[in-house]
């Protein structure tokens, strides 16, 4: 059989003027894979994430998503990002829309639904992160794991084919982090492919398929949780493991 | 086009009345945007007394400013009160209304700083034994100054554009001796060269302004 | 006749205002209609400005700065004189009417520009990814997503903009237009008794007042809570 990659990233480069945040990542994964990445803050996780989807230009590299070349000037960089869904840190939500109408924006927008369309889809989107009732609240009137349910919703609402979550629970209550993995769970269990980048060790342990390493703009290491957690093969992921599990 | 609007002989012949113009402009300037300050404290000050009968007085006073346009100010002072036997020539009638008006402006800046810092810094300042008038003075005022910096600058760059009414009840600054400029030499070259003037020396304000209000606006999310 | 009789003979004349309140209402439906004039085009000027600014073109944003920066330098007096007197000097000899509402507008359009541009810069960078992120085009993200919240943050500098320049119609009595102003001042001087610019006063707060109200309403309304 052969493999199919879903996405598969080579040789990214990305400069911010002089600095050199990737420095030649390659990075496939397959259909419904779930990679964890993990590394040092500023070692360029978050930046490769960005790169997938194209809200970074990588300066140098190719990136293909579901057979899409994402950095050819013929593609149709709006209609390829519907495949590929985002969930930011900062949950990003529209505040001047209802948690429906953050859902329903893209998909009346880009994805040409009628309004009824949009709306039921998005229900549905909103009863799958448990927030059926939350459909008329507005950002402001939800907890911080309600709002990022929301934006996983408004991601999955567009039927992608791959989620990328950039440190999804990171600016949550430690309270409130259990709701929003529970989501992620349930997105992995339904098949969704999911590239995470995340400090949650326990959830990479029991739900990842691979872990990769990544510093200083490269890819260190990489292989099953058990292997990367319990017998890195690097100091230097010797030592960030050291430091995650301390605290 | 350049003989009209950019005549050189008219420029030298003009400059010194011009001259004469900016000077007082900004002598004007020296005096009105102090007086403004000066109102805009007392109201702000008056303010922070959050007695409903000093608060509504207040209020209905700054707000029939802000509603009435400075040059009928300026009309009413020195075309309406010789009826009443008072006669205060153009400057003071200026001056006057201008402290009025820009005062208005001033205080609602004032007060919104004086809101913007938070109540803890009254009671930190009050539970150190200091008096009610001194905390407002040593630690109030100073941070409200601050934060509302941006809005007080811009007041000001509008008080000193607004001194260009003066030229309306015969005070000569530049619009004025511009206009008379003008109307001996039958072209329209000093009045060009008074709008490059105010723009030399306020664009350096408005440059800094909109940074300053960019920042402002950003921070307010 | 005791001074108080006196006082109000001479500044609240009964047959003087009379005579000249049709002057003065005619005057107050020169200002109302310079007065939306004003605000409709330097509103909507500002605005396209703005917009322009969002496509980033290097020297077209250059200009725009330009232009704008120079109407929030001049007096809006300087710039009404400058057209009214100093454009017939090559050709086209604009009315006092045209002069103010010219002068005016673009005085508006520099400042509101200023104000919505801000107000587009301030929204944060998520946003835009967040909509770009789901596939939203430039042009669908800033008209769904980061105008509707812009607006709400620059509504109150724009309304305490937009009157205090909207007031500056009082200025196109320099130019001879035949606003409140205009026709109070020639009546004063026809009568020689004040009255008439009492009633001319009078009618600035009818029609500015309620605006200064309805504005701090707005204002604690659209506040951005904090």
């Amino acid at each position: 059989m052969t493999q199919k990659h879903i996405v598969e990233a080579r040789g990214i480069h990305k400069h911010f003027g002089a600095l050199h945040v990737l420095k030649g990542v390659d990075l496939k994964v397959d259909e419904r894979e779930l990679v964890f990445v993990i590394g040092p803050s500023g070692s360029g996780k978050s930046t490769l994430l960005r790169c997938l989807n194209r809200l970074e230009e990588p300066s140098s590299g190719s990136v293909v998503v579901d057979g899409i070349d994402m950095l050819s000037p013929k593609t149709d960089i709006n209609h390829a990002r519907q495949r590929i869904g985002m969930v930011f840190q900062s949950f990003n939500l529209y505040p001047h829309m209802t948690a429906l109408g953050n859902v329903t924006l893209a998909l009346r927008k880009v994805a040409g639904k009628s309004r009824a369309e949009a709306d039921a889809l998005a229900r549905a989107a909103l009863d799958r992160v448990g927030l059926a009732d939350r459909a008329d609240h507005t950002p402001g009137q939800l907890s911080g794991g309600q709002q990022q349910r929301v934006a996983i919703a408004r991601s999955i609402a567009l039927e992608p084919r791959v989620m990328l979550f950039d440190e999804p629970t990171s600016a949550l209550d430690p309270e409130l982090v259990g709701s929003v993995l529970e989501v992620m769970r349930g997105l992995r269990e339904s098949g969704m492919t999911m590239i995470v980048v995340s400090h949650e060790m326990g959830f990479a342990r029991n739900a990842a398929d691979r872990v990769v390493f990544m510093d200083d703009g490269l890819i260190v290491e990489q292989g099953p949780p058990a292997s990367i957690f319990e017998n890195p093969a690097h100091e230097r992921t010797r030592a960030f493991i050291g430091q995650i599990q301390r605290h | 086009m350049i003989q009209t609007f950019f005549n050189l002989d008219i420029m030298m012949a003009a400059w010194p009345i011009v001259l004469s113009g900016l000077k007082n402009t900004i002598l004007l300037s020296l005096i009105v945007v102090p007086l403004g300050l000066l109102g805009g404290l007392i109201l702000a000050l008056l303010a922070s007394i959050k007695h409903p009968l000093v608060r509504w007085p207040l209020m209905a006073w700054v707000d029939f400013f802000r509603a009435f346009p400075p040059l009928v100010l300026l009309i009413l002072l020195f075309a309406g009160l010789p009826f009443a036997g008072l006669e205060l020539g153009g400057f003071a009638c200026v001056a006057i209304a201008f402290f009025l008006n820009t005062g208005s402006y001033y205080g609602e800046i004032f007060r919104a700083g004086i809101e913007s810092v938070p109540n803890g810094q009254v009671e930190a300042a009050r539970s150190t034994g200091l008096s009610r008038l001194q905390a407002m003075r040593y630690v109030v005022l100073p941070q409200a100054v601050r934060n509302v910096l941006p809005d007080l600058l811009s007041n000001t760059l509008e008080v000193v554009k607004l001194t260009s009414l003066g030229s309306v009840v015969a005070v000569p600054e530049l619009l004025y001796e511009a206009r008379q400029a003008q109307s001996i030499t039958y072209n329209p070259t000093p009045i060009v060269m008074a709008a490059v003037i105010y723009f030399l020396i306020l664009w350096p304000l408005v440059r800094l302004l909109s940074r300053l209000e960019n920042r402002a606006l950003a921070g307010r999310r | 006749m005791n001074r108080w009789d006196k006082f109000t003979e001479t500044f609240f004349n009964a047959k003087v205002m009379e005579k000249y309140l049709p002057d003065i209402l005619s005057g107050m439906v020169v200002t109302i209609e310079l007065a939306l004039l004003i605000v409709v085009t330097g509103l909507a000027a500002g605005l396209a400005l703005a917009l322009l600014r969002a496509l980033a073109i290097r020297p077209l944003n250059w200009l725009i700065i330009f232009i704008v920066d120079l109407f929030r330098s001049l007096p809006p007096l300087v710039v009404i004189v400058l057209i009214y007197f100093g454009l017939p000097y090559a050709g086209p000899a604009p009315s006092g009417f045209v002069s103010t509402w010219l002068s005016l507008a673009f005085v508006l359009m520099a400042f509101s520009e200023e104000i919505f541009w801000a107000g587009i810069t301030s929204i944060p960078k998520g946003q835009w990814e967040a909509s770009r992120s789901t596939g939203l085009s430039f042009s669908q993200t800033l008209f769904n997503v980061v105008l509707p919240q812009a607006f709400r943050l620059t509504i109150p500098p724009l309304t305490n903009r937009t009157i205090a320049i909207t007031k500056g119609t009082a200025l196109g009595t320099v130019v001879a237009v035949t606003e409140i102003l205009g026709q109070a001042s020639s009546a004063m001087s026809n009568s020689y008794n004040p009255s008439p610019l009492m009633m001319g006063a009078a009618a600035y707060i009818v029609l500015f007042f309620p605006v200064v109200v309805a504005a701090r309403w707005i204002e604690s309304k659209f506040a951005w809570k904090r």
